[in-house]
């Protein structure tokens, strides 16, 4: 009841349930990739209840006697929920109207192993349908980014190409570009053949050498970053998209909340990392007067379950809270808040926002690509873009 | 029993290749093929044993050394038998409990990837290994989901020792196999409540294909298999009656009161299964694009025998198809093919396995743990900007003169956040078990470093006919390369370099 008046209250948020159909009519000719994707994977499933808190929901505090986070040190965004003290640091873009908060996603049929999910995720395939190519390499597939791009898509820090996995995207990882320049020498630049697989590996030497050619690793940001493995991811992805050819997508991650136990003391520094590494993108991307055409992202394989374990931990649940940040962000809280009363069999929430929605307002509204093709379905968009 | 009427399938072979033995005696070239498709790659002493016999002994001959046993001696705690440790479930599990289980785990695990790795390097029959992985790949069950080491190794023992055998016999074997009852959910399959999973993995990747039955078809198999179960307490397969539906049920036309055996063997007599298991033969050994008049022939054979393995594989290794120049250099290294047949390539013989093991699941195979029910995609899939650098980054660092500091990076991307999926322990949150995997990781790196390399013994060991040094080098190329090499090499009498020149050519990612 007192979500759904907060709900109201935010005029520029309406609810999923009620995106117009119009969302699928306006989309500009051809792909526009100068909008920058930088997608941030939670990888573990963080927990979205002690995230968004439901500060003024008694069922969540009986859920958690242990985890509660209690009210007083709630960031509180609105009469009912508010951020971990962690996220303090996002205040801010909730204060400038840059910050979307997207409650509730999820999908139908939840699965609950860590490889499983994060595979529908990056696939965007249905709970018991197996695709091989990622979400992004389809769409690419679809529409391709300019030829001169240093690549499609950068994966940083990680060696799973996750949304960019599949035939024919031209992805790069790398852990840093300092390190990858090196081992980009190893590549061979050119060469035809007519055996297939022979091709194949030809082409992805050349993508490996086209990439070397166009990264730097020596931009001089002025932005400091902060200490620590996500803060060197944030710092390498920011040498990327500082390259002058250009990227359509940049994908960092920060691991560690598969908390089990003793949650408590470990997603607050990850929450903190999180924040201080947004801030920190934030301010290099100002410095390349990006922050206009940047849309961060954050995901994660699931939530986790509301109710605590007895190892002052959390389970694997299912739909968790996502943020979306960015100069034309329209902020604001989307979605719902899980309805803690009305838990599964296994007590997990319900879904209010499907994964695939948010896919499909990056491809429709943030990229101009019509998304049934790359998402094998229709998908409500989200207004979450300001024009 | 079994293997007494496959070695009297083998010896009435002859009789079914008249055709192909007309084929002249295998040439170098030719031989060099069968050893690196067979099994992971060949060293210049092997090949020679091959040179000048005809395709069908040849075939007879990599049949017949085929074994059902592993010959390393397996991890000692495979040996325990008594009830599987298992932390009391979900939230009744204390974390110590867990962390204890799970650390307990995965050293089991890497232990096991490292033995099942050492055996692909040292066995006397790579075929064995290459069909128990094959099989591996085929009814794909992964550790992520299975959880524990024992029941993965005991899965990899009945691949192994069905690998060549009769696969009517191993797909009812597979069935009642503890790790894969629990990968597929049938424990959870009980009547009234069916789990469908494994009724309808069965069908689609186990047999038939994927479109070959109904929906239908499914609901009714899962029925039959209800009850087909585990002992917590012994890991064992176990049948529980009281969960198993009796009633009546139709499975692709045909009806009565079936069972999960029952089921198998209406799969088992459809055509379609061979054809099914004979195209994936085929791109495991030929090329990626079956040719279909081929495969029926192959598997007419192949179900025409009971489903004798060796049948198909004699079929396959004596076809035209396989020798073809046009699909020579066609297919992908896998990493396992990479890791290890370069190590055998080069006589190297590490130390430790695990490392290796390690390096090839950041090359995305990890032994034990594939992807899903599908298994590896393999072909064209392995390779990506991520999993090419690796390859390159490995072979660098195996063929490097130069300073040991330098050899440092080879696993940079191993980094403890991005350890390959199910390699890392599940529950990475705690900061003791960030710095453990960085002690993990180092040890990694000295495990990779343990190897070396005599580029001028490994030379002097190659039987050139012209021993001069470019004799030399043009002799390496034609064993180390299917196909011609992409990039001009320098020319040059150090063997080192040629040996770097020939592995970082993109050519040598292809066999």
């Amino acid at each position: 009841m007192k979500r759904r008046e907060f709900i109201k209250m935010i005029a520029s948020a309406p609810m999923l349930a009620t995106a117009s159909p119009v969302a699928w009519a306006a989309t500009p000719a051809g792909a526009d990739y100068r909008h920058l994707l930088v997608l941030i994977e939670l990888k573990g499933g963080n927990d979205g209840l002690n995230t968004l808190v439901p500060y003024a929901d008694p069922t969540y505090y009986a859920l958690r006697p242990k985890l509660a986070i209690p009210r007083d040190q709630v960031v509180q965004l609105s009469g009912g929920v508010g951020l971990h003290p962690a996220l303090a640091p996002l205040l801010p873009f909730w204060t400038r109207r840059e910050l979307a908060v997207l409650q509730g996603v999820g999908y139908a049929q939840p699965n609950l192993s860590h490889f499983r999910s994060i595979e529908i995720w990056d696939t965007a395939s249905k709970s018991e349908e197996y695709l091989q190519d990622g979400w992004l390499t389809r769409t690419f597939a679809t529409a391709a980014t300019p030829s001169g791009f240093a690549a499609d898509g950068v994966i940083v820090g990680s060696p799973d190409l996750g949304p960019l996995a599949g035939g024919g995207t031209r992805a790069i990882a790398l852990a840093n570009t300092e390190q990858f320049l090196r081992q980009a020498r190893l590549a061979v630049p050119e060469g035809q053949s007519h055996n297939k697989a022979l091709q194949h590996i030809l082409k992805v030497e050349a993508d490996i050498v086209q990439a070397a050619s166009q990264l730097n690793a020596d931009y001089a940001f002025t932005t400091e970053f902060p200490q620590g493995q996500f803060g060197n991811a944030i710092k390498s992805a920011c040498q990327v998209i500082a390259n002058k050819a250009g990227v359509a997508v940049v994908r960092v991650t920060l691991t560690g909340f598969d908390t089990h136990s003793g949650q408590l003391a470990t997603q607050a520094r990850l929450l903190g990392e999180l924040a201080a590494g947004i801030v920190a993108l934030r301010g290099a991307l100002d410095e390349l007067s990006r922050w206009k055409d940047t849309l961060i992202v954050t995901y994660a394989e699931f939530g986790r379950r509301p109710k605590e374990n007895l190892s002052n931990g959390t389970d694997h649940g299912t739909a968790s809270v996502h943020f979306a940040l960015g100069g034309r962000v329209a902020g604001g809280l989307y979605g719902e808040q899980p309805a803690l009363d009305r838990l599964s069999s296994d007590g997990n929430p319900a879904y209010a926002i499907d994964f695939r929605s948010i896919y499909a307002t990056v491809l429709d509204r943030w990229w101009g690509v019509p998304s049934p093709g790359p998402l094998g379905g229709r998908f409500p968009t989200l207004p979450l873009l300001r024009a | 029993m079994r293997v007494s009427i496959a070695l009297v399938a083998l010896l009435s072979l002859g009789a079914l290749a008249q055709s192909a033995s007309a084929a002249a005696p295998l040439s170098y070239d030719d031989a060099r093929h069968l050893l690196n498709r067979t099994g992971f790659g060949a060293t210049d002493a092997e090949i020679r044993g091959y040179v000048g016999m005809t395709r069908e002994d040849a075939a007879r001959k990599l049949l017949a050394a085929t074994h059902g046993q592993a010959v390393t001696p397996a991890p000692g705690w495979t040996s325990a038998r008594g009830p599987l440790r298992y932390p009391r479930g979900g939230e009744k599990a204390s974390a110590e409990e867990r962390r204890v289980f799970q650390q307990e785990q995965l050293r089991k695990g890497l232990e096991l990837r490292g033995w099942w790795l050492e055996e692909m390097l040292t066995t006397s029959s790579p075929l064995t290994e290459r069909m128990t992985l094959f099989w591996h790949n085929h009814f794909a069950s992964g550790q992520q989901k299975v959880r524990f080491a024992e029941l993965m190794y005991r899965q990899n023992v009945t691949l192994r020792a069905n690998a060549l055998g009769n696969f009517g016999v191993l797909l009812h074997a597979i069935a009642r196999d503890p790790a894969m009852v629990i990968y597929l959910d049938n424990a959870q399959n009980r009547k009234g409540t069916p789990n469908e999973n494994f009724a309808r993995e069965v069908m689609e990747l186990f047999t038939l294909g994927e479109g070959r039955y109904s929906e239908q078809d499914i609901k009714e198999a899962a029925r039959a298999f209800t009850g087909w179960s585990l002992d917590r307490e012994s890991g064992e397969f176990m049948f529980r009656r009281f969960i198993h539906d009796y009633g009546t049920k139709t499975v692709l036309g045909r009806s009565g009161n079936l069972d999960g055996d029952d089921v198998l063997d209406i799969l088992l007599a459809k055509p379609e299964t061979a054809q099914f298991i004979t195209r994936k033969l085929w791109r495991e050994f030929i090329s990626p694009d079956p040719d279909e008049a081929e495969v029926e022939r192959i598997a007419a054979r192949f179900r025409n025998s009971g489903y004798d393995i060796k049948i198909a594989l004699y079929a396959v290794f004596t076809s035209d198809a396989f020798y073809a120049r046009q699909n020579r250099g066609v297919l992908v290294k896998s990493p396992i093919d990479l890791v290890v047949g370069t190590l055998h390539d080069f006589d190297m013989r590490p130390g430790l396995p695990v490392p290796f093991a390690v390096a090839a699941a950041g090359m995305g195979q990890n032994l034990f743990s594939p992807p899903n029910v599908k298994g590896w995609p393999g072909g064209e899939a392995w390779i990506n900007a991520s999993t090419l650098l690796a390859r390159k980054q490995f072979l660098d660092r195996l063929f490097r003169a130069d300073d040991p500091s330098a050899r440092m990076e080879t696993s940079a991307m191993l980094t403890p956040t991005t350890l390959p999926k199910a390699v890392a322990a599940p529950n990475g949150a705690q900061d003791d078990e960030q710095a453990r995997q960085l002690r993990f990781m180092r040890a990694m790196d000295r495990g990779l470093a343990s190897v070396q390399f005599d580029g001028e013994a490994w030379f002097a060991r190659l039987s050139a006919s012209d021993p001069s040094a470019s004799g030399r080098s043009e002799h390496a190329t034609r064993l180390l390369l299917a196909i011609a090499p992409q990039t001009a090499h320098e020319p040059t009498d150090v063997p080192l370099t040629v040996v770097r020149q020939l592995v970082l050519d993109p050519a040598y990612q292809l066999k």
